[in-house]
């Protein structure tokens, strides 16, 4: 690791500050993907400024019909926490299922989405069931959010400060493990929103993205025979050393087709 | 650069000047000369660092020292009695060989001790799921995972705490 400054935020307001003010610095939640990328010199932050001491992003709360994350909820507090099992249990499974339990103990959802890796698993929770992103500067669409891999809409030196997901009547994530990392090899959210019938996929493409005819397919009939014939062209999937790309292609029918009978259930 | 870093380490407190870019680990092994918390892999991968912060199993490979300012530390050298007793994780490890070379062994009954308080009445397939983390090239695991099990079902093990 490079040398850098560090310095903990009182709070949202003066982690914006000490962004702005150096164009070089980067933002600490809990270090689970930028500690191993500054090991490896992938990242050179000149400094970071750590949220790790900003209770007030560390919560989750009913608001009318969506359920609110704040961005420095770690994954195992999500996955432990009695409003998101009950409101959106597909998501408190989702997030039980990051990584490994020390891993959940650190990290956070801002983080992750912030870092959008191709194979995370929180940029398909959040376009399966249509959230909002909300950062210190505004509100974001998901559809709107995660660009190719690595990339976000996020400006420099802007914060997320929670996520909004509106309340399904049903949803479910199925995720077929890289068995080496746990990041999905491919995941599939799939979600019957007050919006309509949401599928995202994870894993497969060099970003998260939507299967249109599948959504449409379930909104006539949301059951895994509508879904079991639809495949995904192999075009443009990831393939490497873990699978190639017809591989994952056809894996996102068969882990949408469970996601819909576990959401069923 | 160096800046100031305080927490309490088994109990006692500890403030040292280290460089920002000083991982947790780094500063318990190195500063602290704590070495029963090992490093396998750096890269977060195998669990072989793993410690509690706060009372939460963390791999302190993959912290920064700074992150655990003003932070509970508990290191494997604090899970025993003062006396020498053996927390009832680390006897039921003894117990049912769940060790051959030992190197995974600190971040095993870090991960375990953890586990059993979020898990108490857990089952193989829970143990084998909740060890995601931890890595061990020697026993295939088997005896580890009947050494947790004996360890939760071990009414000591409440008493323990850590
Ligand atoms: C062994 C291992 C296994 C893993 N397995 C999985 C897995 O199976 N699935 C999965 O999805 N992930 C996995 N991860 C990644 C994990 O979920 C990380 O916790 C997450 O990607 C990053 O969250 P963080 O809080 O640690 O962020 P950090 O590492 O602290 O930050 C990551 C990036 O986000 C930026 N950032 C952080 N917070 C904010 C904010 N509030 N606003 C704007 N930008 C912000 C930072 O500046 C940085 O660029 C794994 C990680 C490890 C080490
Ligand atoms: S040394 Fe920290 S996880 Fe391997
Ligand atoms: S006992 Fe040797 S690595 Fe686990």
């Amino acid at each position: 690791m490079y040398a850098f400054k560090y310095a903990k935020a009182k709070s949202v307001a003066d982690a914006a500050t000490s962004i702005a003010a150096d164009p070089d610095a980067k933002l600490l939640a809990g270090g689970q993907s930028l500690i191993a990328a500054m090991k490896l010199r992938l990242s050179q932050p000149s400094a970071l400024v750590d949220l790790g001491n900003i209770a007030d992003l560390r919560y989750t709360r009913i608001e009318g019909d969506t359920l609110v994350v704040g961005a420095m909820s770690t994954h195992a507090f999500v996955a432990a926490c009695a409003d998101v099992r009950k409101a959106i249990p597909a998501l408190a499974a989702l997030a039980g299922d990051i990584g490994d339990r020390q891993v959940r103990n650190m990290g956070t959802i801002g983080g992750s989405i912030a870092t959008n890796d191709p194979a995370a698993d929180y940029p398909a929770g959040c376009v399966g069931l249509g959230a909002t992103i909300i950062t210190t500067k505004r509100k974001i669409a998901a559809d709107d959010f995660f660009g190719s891999m690595y990339e976000t809409a996020l400006e420099p030196g802007e914060i997320i400060t929670a996520v909004s997901f509106p309340i399904p009547k049903r949803a479910a994530y199925i995720k077929f493990k890289n068995q080496a990392s746990r990041f999905a090899l491919v995941g599939v959210f799939v979600a019957e929103t007050p919006a309509g019938v949401r599928v995202a996929v994870t894993g497969a493409g060099p970003g998260v993205f939507r299967v249109a005819e599948m959504e449409k397919a379930l909104s006539a009939k949301f059951a895994p025979e509508s879904v079991a014939n639809i495949k995904v062209p192999a075009d443009n999937l990831n393939a490497d050393l873990h699978a190639q790309a017809d591989y994952r292609a056809h894996l996102v029918t068969v882990m949408a087709k469970r996601a819909v009978a576990k959401a069923s259930e | 650069m160096a800046v100031k870093v305080s927490m309490t380490v088994n109990g006692k407190s500890v403030s040292h000047e280290v460089e920002e870019r000083t991982l947790l680990v780094s500063y318990i092994r190195e500063t602290l000369r704590m070495t029963g918390t090992h490093v396998g892999c750096d890269t977060a991968q195998c669990g072989a660092c793993t410690i509690h912060m706060n009372g939460r199993a963390v791999k302190s490979c993959n912290i920064l020292a700074m992150q655990a300012e003003g932070a509970s530390i508990t290191t494997i050298e604090g899970v025993a009695n003062a006396d020498g007793t053996l927390h009832p994780m680390q006897a039921a490890f003894k117990e049912h060989h769940g060790l051959q070379c030992g190197f995974c062994t600190p971040g095993m009954v870090m991960s375990a001790i953890d586990l059993v308080k979020n898990f108490p009445d857990t089952t193989e397939q829970q143990i084998r799921e909740q060890l995601d983390g931890n890595l061990c090239r020697c026993t295939g695991y088997h005896n580890i995972v009947k050494a947790i099990k004996a360890a939760a079902a071990d009414p000591a093990s409440a008493k323990a705490g850590v």
